[in-house]
Formats: structure tokens, sequence, C-alpha cells
């Protein structure tokens, strides 16, 4: 089934992807690749507002929509258009039967007033409220915790203000929420709160989203081999995973900050769900449902650099390949002006054979062989520790009085 | 350390060519009751080598928590074996994930080397000239 699917606005290349792998998570093998995309006419992709086509019914959009973070609501919608009057005329056309049985006398429901790209007053937003009479609410409104929530979204030509290519024509939706993330996640998580941190501590949105893409779900079982203070386990814990974690640096797994500052109470805070199984760095046999992590970036934590980013702001990596395993998503996130890091998500296709563990050891043999070398040879401290280029134009790049420009990924 | 842990973990000493699995000797262990999880075991078992399992039980003084050969997965699976106590799957459950080795070490089978667990993390880091 078709739904208006809005986005917050922000981690841009995270958004799809997010709910797909939900899609895959609840919905099994193959259910990831069911999903379908559209764009709303005149919208461009980097829009808050998608229109996605489900596999299975209204509660599975639901169970995806609500263990996201990045949908800020899935609709199914009753109309749209480009004038209040078109509105009207969309929503009359949408079949009774999809309407009526959410606006019995004996339900509860509200209905909300949202923008995007621009402010409403409350006025406005209650002269438009009155402006429905076109569809017959016949229940109780309750403000506090409606059975069904209705939804009024505008958006207008934000060219300059949000920083998106502008939109031809104003758009305005309306639709009964289906479903929507439950950003309460994040303040319970985040890391200022956290007993025990470390400077490469996952923040809590992000380790969510990781492990959404890891499928986390209880009954699977989790490995993160640099685990450190274990921000992202904690998330994939929450999601009801058991967990396990090992780091080179056996102190801040085994002893952290003392006897109340260390892993375990990190996950004793967060109630204490799924228990780490913690280790030094070790050589394992067993077989993972996912390895979810934030390998080292290849300088200490405090240096500068992930990515080096060109000049039109395009980067040109090669992200790691394995022969065992297909990339299926890479989500880049803007960091600085001059760094990104980049989130893969790989799946395993092919069983990992005798001579691929050859390869490998062969590999690793060469790189402790070489790698100070080639550390030497490329220069690669000072590469990674130049100062930044001034621009061909003469301008810093930090310019105020340059034009807004369109800021695609920085959002 | 939990034996699930201890499952996963081998030698992998340079010139050691069967470095499993570890032997066990825990100077202090305790146990702390998790959530059974049917699936979460249904999904192990397949992966779980079960010798290793009965062996590290044996070594902390456990000969009849789990029997020498793996039951049947209809045995395990039962209806309802999730209540009851002592049945097979409670017992793999208790011994892959709520006995948690506090002290002690790892021993290599081929080597001798001793890989030390202190405050529950075995500390697995090979020397460089182990590598």
């Amino acid at each position: 089934m078709w739904y208006l699917c809005v986005f917050y606005h922000r981690l841009l290349d995270y958004r799809r992807p997010e709910v797909e792998s939900l899609a895959e998570l609840f919905g099994g093998p193959g259910a990831g690749d069911a999903v379908e995309w559209r764009m709303p006419e005149n919208h461009h992709e980097d829009s808050p507002f998608h229109f996605v086509r489900l596999p299975g019914d209204e509660r599975f959009a639901a169970q995806v929509a609500n263990r996201s973070l990045l949908v800020k609501g899935i609709y199914e919608l009753w109309g749209h258009g480009t004038t209040y009057e078109e509105l009207e005329k969309s929503v009359m056309e949408y079949p009774d039967e999809r309407k009526l049985p959410y606006l019995t006398p004996e339900s509860t429901f509200k209905i909300v007033v949202d923008t995007f790209g621009k402010v409403m007053s409350s006025q406005e937003q209650n002269e438009i409220m009155k402006s429905l009479t076109y569809i017959p609410f016949k229940g109780r409104v309750n403000l506090k915790k409606p059975e069904h929530k209705f939804f009024v979204i505008e958006t207008d030509d934000y060219g300059s203000n949000n920083g998106l290519p502008p939109v031809m024509k104003r758009t305005i939706f309306f639709g009964r929420e289906v479903g929507a993330a439950d950003r309460h996640l994040l303040p319970m998580y985040q890391l200022k709160s956290r007993k025990y941190i470390g400077p490469t501590a996952m923040d809590a949105e992000m380790a969510f989203l990781m492990a959404n893409q890891g499928l986390a779900r209880p009954g699977k079982l989790v490995y993160d081999p640099f685990v450190g203070t274990g921000s992202i386990l904690v998330a994939a814990a929450h999601f009801g995973a058991m967990t396990m974690g090992a780091d080179i640096d056996i102190r801040v797994v085994r002893d952290g900050r003392g006897p109340d500052c260390n892993v375990w109470s990190n996950f004793e805070q967060v109630l204490a769900i799924r228990w780490l199984v913690g280790v030094g760095f070790l050589d394992l046999l067993l077989i993972f449902d996912a390895i979810i992590c934030d390998p080292p970036y290849g300088v200490r934590a405090g240096g500068r650099k992930s990515v080096l980013r060109g000049e039109d702001g395009s980067s040109n990596t090669q992200f790691p390949e394995h022969p065992c395993f297909k990339l299926i998503y890479s989500c880049e996130q803007i960091l600085s002006f001059r760094y990104s890091r980049v989130l893969l998500t790989m799946v395993k296709v092919a069983p990992y054979t005798e001579e691929i563990k050859k390869m490998a050891e062969e590999q690793h043999r060469d790189f402790r062989e070489n790698h100070q070398k080639w550390l030497d040879e490329g220069n690669l401290h000072s590469a990674v520790f130049s100062p930044a280029e001034p621009a061909p134009d003469g301008k810093s790049k930090f310019d105020r009085d340059s034009k807004p420009k369109y800021r695609g990924k920085y959002v | 350390m939990r034996l699930l842990t201890h499952n996963m973990l081998a030698s992998n000493v340079r010139g050691v060519t069967s470095g499993y699995p570890l032997k066990l000797e825990a100077t202090n262990w305790c146990t702390k009751d998790v959530d059974l999880n049917a699936d979460f075991i249904r999904g192990l078992l397949p992966k779980i080598d079960w010798r290793a399992l009965v062996a590290a039980t044996r070594a902390l003084n456990l000969p009849e928590l789990l029997p020498e050969e793996q039951p049947s997965e209809d045995e395990i699976f039962a209806e309802g074996a999730v209540n009851v106590e002592g049945s097979a799957i409670r017992r793999i459950h208790h011994a892959l994930l709520e006995i948690h080795v506090q002290q002690g070490a790892l021993i290599c089978p081929e080597s001798g080397r001793s890989f030390p667990i202190e405050k529950g993390i075995p500390n697995m880091m090979l020397h460089e000239d182990e590598v």
C-alpha cells in the first residue's frame, strides 16, 4: 500500500535505507527489496516528503515507522494539492469506505497542522482546521491520546530558507497518521547522561540507526569488535539483541573508570537489558547475526580527518570490500566542511572458505610488514594534518557574503 | 566471561594448529539470571561446539549440568520445555548465558599459553613474538 512518508529533515542518505532495512527486519528476507519510492510532483529527492509503498498491512507500516528514528510520520494520504481548494477536491474524491471508519462518533481524534519551510501562527492553523468542513469528523477531540491523528501538512517554496532546491509550487497534504518515530529514545539514551563514555562513543541517534541497519532484534547476536564504551551495543540491546564486544584496549572494556563507571554501568543505567559479553582482542569462530561497529578512522581520537572532500563537495573514496559481502547501502554523514564519514551496510552472500582465509592471512602479513613504509612514502601524516587550501577565486570558504546555496546533505 | 564466549575463543599463537577449545580454569565465578529466549537458543545451537561447552561446565565442577551427548532438537525445543525446571533448554540456557567467570584463565591446549580472565574479561592479546 502507498503511504505519504515524511522524514525528519536530517541525515538525508540514511532515511530510505532505514525504512527498507526495517521492512526487511519485520517482513523477512526480500521485504526490503519490495519497498518502492516515488516523489510528489516537483519535489526533489532531498525533500522530506516521499511516497512509499510498503508490503503488508497498516500494522506493518506502523511497526516500521515506530522503530525508525528518521520517519517523522507515515500517513494514509487522503488528499493533496497545491491549494486548499485542490486539497478539498482531492479529499472528497478519496473513497468513503477508507475515511468513514476513522470518523465514527465513538472515536477520539486530533488534527495537527504542520508546516515545512515556513512558520504558521496558531491563528492560521486554526483557520485551516476550521476549513476542513468537508470531512465529517463525528468523534470527540482528545489532544493527549487520540485514537486517530490527522495531519494537514503544508510546504512552500523554501528555496533559500532550508537550503533545498526550490519546489515549483506549494504542496498541501492531508493524511491519517499510521506510525511515527519514537524520538523520546534520544533523550533517554543521550550520551550527555551516560555513565561511561569516551571520545569515540557513538551518539545515540546514529547508534540506533546503525542498530536498525544491522536488524538488531530479540534472538539475534550482535558483535562489535571495536566496542570501546559500548555505545553501539547499548542501542542494539535496547532493540532486544544479545550483544558482544571486544576491543584492542582491554582497559576500556575491563576496567573503565572505576567500579561504577564502566561498560556494565552503561547497560545497567539503560535498564540492564541484554548483558554485554566482553572480551579483549580475540580470534573468533562463531557466526554472528550482525557486526555493527565504528572502526578506527586511521587517526587517533582527536585527529581530524576521515574522508577528504573535494572542492565541489564530492568525495572520491574506495570503500572496503570483501569477497563474502555485498554492499547494499552507503550513507554519508557530513561532519564538517572538510570531513564526512560513511555508514556502509553489507550483507553476507558467500561462505568463508579456506582459500579466502589464506588470502586474508597473507594480506594481514603484508600490511604488518609494509605499513610503516607506506606511511612514510605516501607522506600520509602531512596529508592528513595540512591546513585547508584556499579556494581558487581567492575567497575564503567561510565568506558569509556568498548567496545562500543549496545545502544538500549539510542540513 | 560467559561460556558462550568461551565456546567461540581459540588460541591463535603462531605455530599452533589446534588452539581450540581453550581449557578453562576459574578461581572465581558466579551466576546471574538472564531471560530465556528460545529463538535465541535455537539460532545458537547449530553454532555451538557441544564438547567444548560440556568440558567448560566440568571445569567449573558442574558435572550434572549437561549430558555428554547433545540432546536431540526435539527434546530441547519440546512444547512447554521452557517452563519445566531442569529441562534441557533451561540447562543449556543456564550454561551458555547465566554463568559468569570473573577470575581465572584460558589455557591453549597445544602451547600451554595462559590467557588471563580478570573482572570477567578475558585478555586474548598476543605478545609481539607470538603473532
